[in-house]
């Protein structure tokens, strides 16, 4: 894998080759595919019935049919994006595969490109029947948000990727020994992205750390929409350009612990 | 310095390194506080096969994976074919491969599923034609279609010298490639890697602790110790000059530093 070179341009079929190769694996294992299914649906189920229970008996969620469920969904979308990201990347960890990709003609580009279609192509295996469920039981269609939905998709998966390419790099810099940080990182995130709350039910101080995170927008964008039928173009633009931020210099840190584990020999002994 | 003296000094690894297939020059890896590799030069032809011998810590892994662009060197140059590494590896990295017991293929892919997708890394052109090629060449038709996790450790090692060939690469690097193969199976992967250079024209670079195999394949011996070349030349000439009959010999009296009186003996 060559470290920054972008000489002879991307190859969509070296891409494709990446995203046959997690499509097998895919395809080979049905606990994977099962895992995909089940943790989104347990989540939708469980908050669903919570937020029917709240909207019974709080005139304020009944009010805001939808929020709590709302952000279940958008939550999901964001943590099951980054997981999808880089579950993929530690699935070359564990194969020990991750030597022969860097020895081959794969560049680090087309690695993490293959990377965010895996994590599209996982998240709709596992949110879409989500979604239906919400639809089913709980009368709650995401859909219906319309266009709305796609600007907070879009940001949501932006936010993933970012999160889900320094993980990587953090990882194939320090070895499995870094893993945990895979599947916590995006809960450190959580109460300051203020999922299921209002950034104003933070301490002052705090509200400025949560308007630096994309995800803050993009909830805070779905109450406003929820509550208020409106929808804030502003939070969604201003989402975007940190995001392009976030992906730059996750991308620059890639490269970076890339570079630096090769300097420190970490690619021939990928274990803890 | 003379003119005389600039033709007599060695070429330079700019010079060696356009016609050489590998050209190292004065390479030194250091982690911490210990030396891995400690200014090693040499230069390999195209077309030969070369054998890096050296117990175990000798610094052999670390040059392979310094030629390959997976270890940044401390200090020192690489060319491979001709290109500097790794700063120009995307010019060379589809025209070389590597097998390592440092590396796996992944255990659920079947065979041919991994052979497919790496075929597909390297580009290469009818790789379903290139798999049934390989897969009559190295016997592995039986199971083909088998989990990569369900094969024993020859049929691993099979797959993992067919993945090493896919691209048909002019530099084969090849870290203890015979390593969990019984007697025959080690003679026949032999054979075929004699074979697949005769053919193609490849350069082969081994590293191996198993001396009869590099006495049989190899037309060059590079001997480590400590990171530092303790020996380099053909197999029949160093044991000349330790006056023994076989590289094991050889090899014994370097790792037990007896090098010196060895070489006195035979003078």
């Amino acid at each position: 894998m060559t470290e920054l070179s972008l000489h002879g341009g991307i190859s969509i079929h070296r891409i494709g080759a990446m995203i046959l190769r997690y499509w097998y694996l895919l395809m080979s294992s049905w606990p994977r595919l099962l895992e995909l299914l089940y943790w989104p649906a347990l989540q939708v189920i469980t908050w669903g019935f919570l937020q029917l229970y709240i909207a019974e008996n709080a005139n304020f969620f009944a009010r805001a049919g939808g929020t709590l469920i709302g952000a279940v969904i958008l939550w999901d979308i964001l943590f099951r994006g980054q997981l999808g990201f880089s579950i993929s990347f530690l699935e070359e960890m564990w194969a020990r595969n991750i030597g022969n990709l860097m020895m081959s003609p794969l560049k680090p580009i087309e690695f993490l490109l293959s990377l965010m279609i895996m994590s599209m192509i996982r998240l709709a295996i596992g949110v879409i029947p989500m979604t239906l469920l919400a639809l089913f039981l709980f009368h709650f269609n995401v859909y219906a948000l319309g266009l709305p939905l796609i600007a907070f998709f879009c940001n949501l998966i932006f936010t993933s990727w970012a999160v889900g390419i320094f993980v990587s790099g953090l990882v194939l810099r320090n070895g499995l020994g870094a893993e945990s940080i895979v599947w916590t990182l995006m809960f450190a995130i959580m109460p300051l992205a203020c999922v299921y709350y209002p950034v104003s039910v933070l301490p002052a101080w705090l509200q400025y750390v949560a308007w630096s995170l994309p995800p803050t927008y993009v909830f805070e964008g779905m109450r406003t929409l929820l509550i208020e039928h409106t929808f804030r173009t502003d939070l969604m633009l201003s989402a975007l350009a940190i995001n392009a931020v976030l992906l730059v210099a996750s991308f620059g840190a890639f490269l970076a612990l890339l570079r630096s584990a090769k300097k420190h020999g970490s690619l021939l002994s990928s274990g803890e | 310095m003379t003119g005389n003296d600039k033709a007599s000094s060695p070429p330079t690894v700019a010079e060696r390194g356009s016609s050489a297939a590998i050209a190292v020059d004065h390479l030194v890896k250091v982690y911490k506080q210990t030396r891995a590799v400690d200014d090693i030069s040499f230069s390999l032809p195209r077309g030969s096969i070369t054998g890096l011998l050296g117990g175990n810590g000798a610094g052999k892994t670390t040059t392979i994976a310094m030629i390959m662009g997976l270890v940044l060197p401390t200090s020192g140059r690489v060319q491979v074919l001709g290109h500097r590494m790794p700063e120009e590896s995307a010019a060379v990295l589809g025209r070389m491969n590597f097998e390592s017991p440092y590396v796996d293929m992944p255990m659920r892919l079947t065979v041919r599923q991994n052979l497919t997708v790496f075929g597909k890394l390297y580009a290469v052109k009818d790789v379903s034609d290139r798999i049934a090629r390989l897969a009559d060449e190295l016997d592995l038709t039986e199971f083909i279609d088998r989990a990569n996790g369900k094969l024993s450790a020859g049929q691993k090692t099979r797959v993992a010298l067919a993945k090493a060939l896919i691209n048909q690469p002019e530099l084969l690097l090849l870290d203890e490639p015979t390593a969990s193969l019984d007697p025959d199976t080690a003679d026949w992967v032999r054979a075929h890697m004699e074979r697949y250079r005769k053919e193609n024209n490849a350069t082969i670079l081994l590293a191996s602790h198993n001396m009869l195999e590099v006495e049989r394949l190899c037309d060059r011996v590079i001997i480590m110790k400590r990171g530092r070349i303790e020996d380099d030349d053909t197999p029949e000439a160093i044991m000349a000059r330790y006056n023994r009959t076989t590289l094991e010999e050889v090899f014994l009296d370097v790792a037990r530093g007896r090098v010196n009186g060895a070489k006195e003996a035979a003078r």
